[in-house]
């Protein structure tokens, strides 16, 4: 390099410096930096398990930018909502990728916050001190649940329609205020022009800002309290001379470029359901949803996306419309309570004993039948086998003060064991 | 890892403790696949003639632009003009379809429905075995039925290719003890201007023409599919080294 090349980068750095401490004089630009990541301390021993959370975030950002892009091209209206569907898919270019990316996008949230909330579970990281940070998470979850019930209006389908008329119809099991309610929510008394408008605001301004802002306080509390570690030992409770966790490294470089790798494969399975089979025959796009959505017309087989059929298939369980409401309700708020019911001495699955591992092996499989279940049509077989498998799902939240206090857990070591 | 394996075990070996009751909705013993091949131009082709020959009549496809089956298919503008573009005067419009819905209505006993999605809707092999079970049924307003679609209110437009038939069926009774007709097979009535295989191929290329239009982006997705799995592979590779050097010092 010539004395003149290295005399242009020495003042082009100068000036980013000159940049750097302007901002930082104005805006704890460093102080933030270091906090959240060069000097933020994570466990060392992230398992296959804790890619999910960075990957939730990846998602999020997905789909605010493709549906950024799919609001210019979409109309909010019933008598064109179908046909600018089509027109996205057809005539906008790359209008297929956007809309591909948006609608697998959906699905791949649920499927990578399941297992990010799965990981939670196996390793205790909603007990104390994450409580909050588990209700948090909770609250995304449910405004996840609507975000994705109010979008899948939108392409108004068979499917988007006769599917957000039996969800609505839900709130109108409520006591009281329920018929009320299910019209204040629908703006008529049917699903309408005007539930699409409204369905579509709040799809599209409402709920993503609550997301926004839950996803921020979930990262604040993860990062006041610490991240939880497979074997679920507290790192912060053995610091050395130097004040830092013996087991933890900093987030940045370390977790930037292991959550790198995982980003890369995640896009790459995305990529293949995107490219390949964006419907995954009839699971991430019914095929009754190509088909106009048409209000004198029910179909014969109702069933919601596959992210909403376990509690669909509880909902099902239950002969009484407003029992089986309850319990579908239940199933949720169960969720929310659990740091509660948790008295084991331990925290993460590989020091509980096995009566807690056996209950989450079985709480995971009746997740996935349930999900399963709720997909078919409700044969006398398949209803109770929904019924079994709601009461497994239950039993696990109704008797886990129990048995994690009579299990027998095994010596939790003073260090993390290993890593990747 | 020996948690995550060790938690799929179990979860895998309970699973299958779901019973195998999933091959219970298996189609009727006659559903036959429509084995249609996209890459196949030639058969996109003689698809995009034959649907504008004898469904385009009644069945809008009103999603769907000439250009853009021009471009996708390689037919040039002339020969679009001249054999496809019976129900527009310029390239750019859609397959719409003169019929006023209201008549349609009347004279059928319902509108016949838009094909633009009709395989992505009810998918390729349905449209195959629905154009294949006509069977003549003089109870019936246009004198036939159809197997896939009981009672349809379309009548048998390409008889004069396949002829007719007669379809022959048994009683059988059900668990709860009813009587119900079952399809056993079809018997040929008259004799079409077509062969057996050659209506088949008609049929095929149909259904093939009529995927592609579900989709005409999917022949372009599965293309750039590959690349984009290829830099990812490469990508991957780096992303790994990258980790594999900034964690040489944790221990």
């Amino acid at each position: 390099m010539s004395n003149g090349d290295s005399g242009v980068l020495h003042r082009v750095t100068d000036a980013l410096g000159g940049l750097r401490d302007w901002v930082d004089a104005r805006f704890p630009l460093l102080k933030t930096w270091k906090e959240h990541a060069s000097e933020y301390y994570s466990p060392k021993n992230f398992n296959f398990w804790y890619y999910f959370g960075a990957l939730s975030l990846v998602v999020l950002v997905i789909q605010i930018l493709s549906g950024i892009f799919l609001t210019m091209n979409y109309k909010p209206a019933a008598a064109d909502a179908f046909a600018s569907v089509e027109y996205i898919m057809r005539d906008v270019d790359w209008g297929w990728l956007i809309r591909y990316m948006h609608s697998t996008g959906a699905s791949a949230f649920f499927i990578v916050v399941y297992l990010h909330m799965f990981r939670g579970l196996m390793y205790g990281s909603y007990r104390q001190p994450r409580e909050l940070l588990w209700l948090i998470g909770m609250l995304i979850y449910l405004a996840l649940m609507a975000e994705a019930f109010m979008g899948y209006l939108l392409p108004w389908g068979q499917m988007s329609y006769w599917g957000a008329q039996v969800i609505v119809s839900l709130f109108g099991a409520i006591p009281f205020i329920g018929d009320a309610l299910a019209e204040w929510i629908r703006g008529d008394y049917y699903i309408s022009d005007i539930t699409l408008n409204r369905f579509f605001a709040l799809h599209v301004i409402a709920i993503p800002l609550l997301l926004v802002l839950l996803v921020f306080l979930h990262i604040v509390a993860l990062h006041k309290v610490g991240s939880n570690n497979p074997d679920g030992i507290e790192i912060k409770a053995r610091k050395g001379a130097d004040g830092k966790p013996l087991d933890g490294i900093p987030f940045h470089p370390y977790y930037t470029v292991k959550d790198l790798v995982g980003v890369v494969v995640f896009a790459a399975a995305f990529a293949a359901v995107l490219f390949f089979e964006p419907t995954v025959n009839g699971l991430f796009l019914e095929h009754a949803n190509f088909e106009p959505a048409d209000p004198l017309k029910t179909p014969e087989h109702i069933a919601p996306v596959w992210y909403f059929t376990p509690f669909y298939a509880v909902l099902r369980a239950v002969p009484s419309k407003t029992g089986g409401v309850t319990l579908m309700g239940l199933a949720i708020l169960a969720l929310f309570v659990l740091p509660w019911l948790d008295r084991s001495p331990v925290r993460s699955i590989r020091y509980k004993g096995w009566i807690s591992r056996v209950a989450l092996a079985l709480f995971a499989v009746s997740f996935v039948a349930l999900g399963y279940l709720g997909l078919k049509p409700p044969s006398t077989t398949y209803v109770w086998l929904a019924r079994m498998f709601t009461m497994i799902y239950f039993a696990f939240f109704a008797l886990m003060p129990f048995y994690t206090r009579w299990d027998r857990p095994r010596p939790v070591p003073e260090r993390v064991r290993f890593h990747d | 890892m020996t948690d995550t394996m060790r938690a799929l075990t179990v979860a895998l070996a309970l699973l299958l403790c779901l019973p195998a009751a999933a091959a219970e909705e298996e189609g009727a013993a006659w559903m036959h696949e429509a084995h249609i091949d996209l890459g196949n131009r030639a058969s996109l082709q003689r698809g995009a003639k034959y649907y504008v020959n004898y469904c385009l009549g009644c069945h809008s496809a009103r999603y769907v632009r000439y250009s853009r089956v021009g471009t996708d298919l390689g037919i040039d503008s002339q020969q679009l003009a001249t054999n496809l573009m019976f129900t527009a005067d310029k390239p750019q419009q859609t397959m719409d379809i003169a019929m006023p819905p209201a008549d349609a209505k009347r004279w059928f006993g319902r509108t016949p429905p838009d094909l633009s999605l009709v395989a992505r809707s009810r998918g390729p092999d349905w449209i195959y075995n629905y154009l294949t079970t006509f069977y003549l049924d003089p109870g019936k307003p246009w004198g036939v039925n159809n197997l896939v679609l009981p009672n349809a209110a379309m009548p048998h437009v390409l008889w004069e290719l396949q002829g007719t038939q007669r379809a022959l069926f048994r009683e059988e009774k059900d668990a709860a003890g009813h009587a119900h007709p079952v399809f056993e097979r079809f018997e040929p009535v008259a004799q079409g201007r077509l062969t057996a295989e050659q209506y088949d191929g008609v049929v095929r290329d149909i259904v093939n023409f009529l995927a592609y239009v579900g989709e005409p982006g999917q022949l372009e997705r599965r293309s750039l599919g590959l690349r984009v799995l290829a830099f990812l592979g490469v990508l991957f590779a780096l992303a790994y080294a990258l980790k594999k050097e900034f964690w040489k010092d944790v221990h």
